[in-house]
């Protein structure tokens, strides 16, 4: 099926005001790239739900999950693939940079359950759901999500350590 | 002993002492002797394999010291020496360092009756086999002792598999040693021995062309190989699941006692099957010498380190399965059809 | 009426026990939890992170060009796949052709790379199992393998020789030469390792049966490559998705039979890896007979600008499975943002659920089928 095609389906069947928008991004005059499909954020569990168990979708391999800090939200974006038909579908939702939150899907997708780990651990978004929500590259302790961009560095931290 | 006794008191200097102290010289010797053998069977036999290895797997091994590095095993067994002692903080001390002693003494107690040619044995016991049975369960003693005091979890693993694995697998060493015992009618290995003497092309009356001692001999192997630790065998070590088993909190000169009481026992175990099945020092055409006896011994621990370096390694269900459901049961069927045997051919 | 207290069942805490991050059999710095009673192993818990390097938040302060070594350490085993997949998300993201004979060297060191990825696995695997000797075996093939690509690179693990636009260096008739005569001794040297590990007895005993992860599982879990083909999914990128020129060159994918046991099971994952180098041998044969002329890089502008706000997300067959980078521009010299979605990291969130109720030696022995590269887990 084809993306457009996709979000065609999508917005027939939970309407305008849950499936926003189809972007192919890219510029127009210098050629264009992935498109995605913009969904609300509530609505996200529902939506994959739909997509792995319907005939016409069968999204049954959640291929990645990637966190983006953008300025003004936090993006937790989807590539979806089915191996029975053979498509793809690229989904974003966005949630506020203040305690950004997003429901999980590793209910649905058990491949799931590491990517928002890695989701949350460095960049800090939480998964609402996700049944062992904790750090899993980063140790335990760790303070602050390294992959946002306004994050800080820490100086010398193994300096600190030995007591310089 | 009795030999050396007698050598002794052939000097006039030794005869004017009183015979207590000449048969407490002798066993000091004998003693020197039975740590030297194991000195230098662990050297050569180490040598012997890491260079049969680095053949088998495109490579050359010890190169450098000495003529293809056949002094590489004293270097490294120097190196040992001047190693740091680390006792881990945690270990049971006492038990920590009494462990790999317990191991050696077990690997040396039976050089007491295993004879390096005709004649050469410390003394010719006449329950032998029996006595060389009950010391091997010495160094599972020892290695149960290793493991616990060590106060880490893998050679806690390492131990429990070890204690398991030595202590099942005495029995069906123990079930295949009787048919040639039986044969004999002797558990005086120099008896084994002479019994084998003669037959076609002098080999002929080897254990081993018997059928029920050939099983037996096949089994034994199999056995030891378990009794010995070694690949595919070698659950208490295993390098790859429990890094390496009971020692892995052992380094320098107590590493190497363990080390060289694994190649000690190495060379007991195919020393005895020799002794019982292959005609122990009879060589073809009646030539009887003690270099026939470390030839087949050799020959024998050989074929222990191709194993070694050929087969993948079991897993602990399938090791006491092997044990428990088919060489226990083999060999106690085994010993009937030899009983058998001997009634048939009218040797009872 | 009182009903008499039950006995509570003699029970003991499972024993916890650590494995890794220095351990022999963890491949790198895996830290496995393993809550134990006696011999099994009730849970294995995968830790991962101890070889975490912020490859991602790297990215996103260096050069797309600059970024191509950084790519070589993430699955170090096979870094010329990993360098082909980053050149080709970067040309995708910013149009770039690439020439015919490019192409036929990234497929021809692809290949090769994969066979000497392969090698380490299975002969690594052998030593997970206590056989030593296979292991050098396969070393001793690698080693050919490795020869030829230092030839055309000059590194022998981290290249860095697939470039955005093409690759570094020219073809070589000497490279072809030592390929030639890798190839003509290859698949006998494979026959005499299969006999030597592959239909062992013991072995087979060791892994058949064990750890058998079904189809269904596998894909809900995200697991791609040899293990994803071992469980009986007929998928291979290289085939399904033909990038670069795959589709000129006639191969077989190999998918588990369950030809010792179920499918799926150890042995299984094990075999493919072996049918996998037989398969890249048939490619390279193909791939050193049809070598086109012409250049081996292609028009790169000096300072790349990719299109704002484009994204892309471009995944290859790497060895171990399929390799993904996300990559959004923002118009500017550096990426966004970049997501390297490692096929190790996917296939081992599958191992707690595949090890439960095993025993030490088989929990082991299964992680040796993942074959996992920590350097793509941490990333």
């Amino acid at each position: 099926m084809e993306h457009i095609d996709l979000y065609n389906l999508l917005k027939e069947r939970f309407g305008e005001e849950t499936v926003l928008e189809h972007v192919v991004t890219g510029d127009p005059a210098k050629g264009l790239r992935d498109p995605f499909i913009l969904i609300r954020c509530e609505a996200l569990p529902d939506i994959c739900e739909f997509l792995k168990t319907d005939e016409r979708t069968r999204f049954d391999l959640l291929h990645c999950i990637s966190a983006v800090d953008r300025p003004e939200y936090f993006e937790s974006v989807y590539h979806l693939f089915s191996m029975l038909l053979r498509h793809w579908a690229i989904l974003k939702v966005r949630t506020a940079k203040t305690d950004p939150h997003v429901p999980s899907v590793a209910r649905i997708w058990p491949a799931a359950d590491w990517h928002e780990r890695e989701a949350y651990d460095l960049m800090g978004i939480v998964y609402d759901g996700h049944p062992n929500l904790k750090r899993i590259l980063l140790p335990d302790e760790w303070e602050g999500h390294p992959l946002r961009k306004d994050y800080t560095f820490p100086e010398h931290e193994h300096l600190r350590e030995i007591g310089l | 002993m009795a030999y050396l006794k007698d050598l002794l008191l052939g000097f006039s200097l030794f005869q004017a002492l009183p015979i207590s102290v000449i048969y407490i010289l002798t066993a000091a010797i004998c003693a020197v002797v039975a740590i030297a053998a194991i000195a230098v069977v662990a050297l050569v036999a180490v040598w012997f394999e890491r260079k049969i290895s680095a053949h088998m797997q495109c490579r050359l091994g010890p190169m450098y010291v000495g003529w293809h590095g056949v002094l590489q095993t004293a270097a490294d067994g120097v190196k040992l020496f001047v190693k740091e002692d680390i006792i881990p903080a945690t270990a049971d001390k006492l038990l920590f360092i009494l462990a790999p002693g317990i191991v050696f003494v077990g690997a040396m107690l039976s050089w007491v009756v295993i004879p390096l040619g005709p004649k050469m044995a410390a003394t010719d016991l006449n329950i032998a086999v029996l006595y060389l049975l009950a010391t091997s369960s010495v160094v599972a003693i020892g290695i149960i002792m290793a493991g616990w005091a060590s106060h880490n979890k893998w050679s806690l693993y390492g131990s429990m598999r070890g204690a398991a694995q030595f202590l099942s697998y005495e029995i069906p060493t123990a079930l295949f040693i009787i048919p040639p015992v039986l044969l004999a009618g002797s558990l005086r290995l120099g008896t084994i021995v002479d019994e084998q003497a003669g037959g076609f092309l002098g080999m002929g009356n080897w254990y081993v062309w018997n059928p029920f001692c050939l099983i037996s001999f096949i089994c034994y192997y199999v056995s030891t190989l378990a009794e010995t630790n070694r690949i595919p065998f070698d659950l208490p070590e295993s390098e790859s699941e429990l890094v390496s088993g009971f020692h892995v909190e052992y380094s320098g000169i107590r590493f190497s006692f363990f080390f060289m009481a694994e190649y000690a026992d190495m060379f007991i175990v195919s020393a005895l099957g020799v002794l019982l099945f292959l005609g122990g020092w009879h060589g073809p055409f009646g030539i009887n010498h003690a270099f026939i006896y470390i030839a087949k011994v050799c020959a024998l621990l050989f074929v222990t380190i191709w194993l070694r370096w050929t087969l993948p390694r079991l897993r602990i269900d399938q090791l006491m399965a092997t044990c428990w459901k088919f060489l226990i049961p083999l060999g106690l069927i085994n010993i009937l059809g030899a009983s058998f045997w001997m009634i048939l051919t009218g040797k009872v | 009426m009182i009903t008499p207290a039950q006995p509570k069942p003699l029970q003991g805490e499972p024993l916890v026990v650590h494995m890794g991050p220095q351990h022999p059999s963890t491949h790198g710095v895996l830290r496995v939890e393993l809550h134990t009673d006696g011999e099994v192993v009730e849970r294995a818990i995968p830790n991962i992170g101890y070889l975490h390097r912020c490859k991602e938040k790297i990215g996103e302060s260096i050069g797309y060009d600059a970024y191509v070594p950084y790519t070589d350490r993430m699955d170090y085993l096979a870094a010329m796949n990993n360098n082909w997949t980053w050149a080709m998300c970067v040309e995708k993201l910013a149009e770039i052709e690439v020439p015919e004979r490019a192409e036929y060297i990234r497929v021809f060191v692809g290949e090769l790379n994969r066979i000497a990825s392969h090698l380490v696995a299975v002969g690594t695997y052998g030593l997970d199992l206590g056989a030593f000797t296979p292991f050098l075996h396969a070393f001793r093939e690698r080693e050919m393998t490795l020869d030829i690509l230092e030839e055309l690179s000059g590194g022998r693990l981290c290249f860095g020789y697939v470039r955005i636009g093409g690759v570094a260096e020219d073809m070589t008739a000497r490279a072809m030469d030592m390929t030639r005569r890798f190839l003509k001794q290859f698949r006998a040297k494979l026959d005499s390792f299969n006999e030597l590990l592959s239909f062992n007895h013991i072995f087979i005993k060791r892994t058949a049966n064990i750890g058998a992860l079904s189809g269904e599982q596998a894909i809900a879990y995200g697991i791609t490559g040899p293990m994803l083909r071992a469980s009986g999914v007929d998928w291979d990128l290289r085939r399904d998705e033909p990038y670069s020129i795959y589709n000129r060159f006639e191969f077989d994918i190999p998918v588990g039979q369950g030809l010792k046991g179920q499918v799926g099971d150890n042995w299984d994952r094990y075999w493919i890896r072996i049918r996998e180098m037989y398969e890249s041998t048939r490619i390279l044969e193909q791939v050193i007979d049809g070598f086109p002329e012409g250049s081996h890089m292609g028009k790169v502008p000096a300072v790349l600008r990719p299109p704002k706000d484009a994204e892309v997300y471009v995944r290859t067959e790497c060895p171990r499975g399929e390799l993904a980078f996300y990559m959004i521009s923002d118009g500017s010299k550096v990426p966004f943002r970049l997501k390297a979605r490692g096929p190790s990291f996917c296939n081992l969130s599958v191992f707690e659920e595949l090890t439960r109720d095993m025993l030490i030696a088989d929990v082991v022995a299964t992680l040796g089928t993942f074959d996992v590269v920590m350097g793509e887990v941490d990333r």
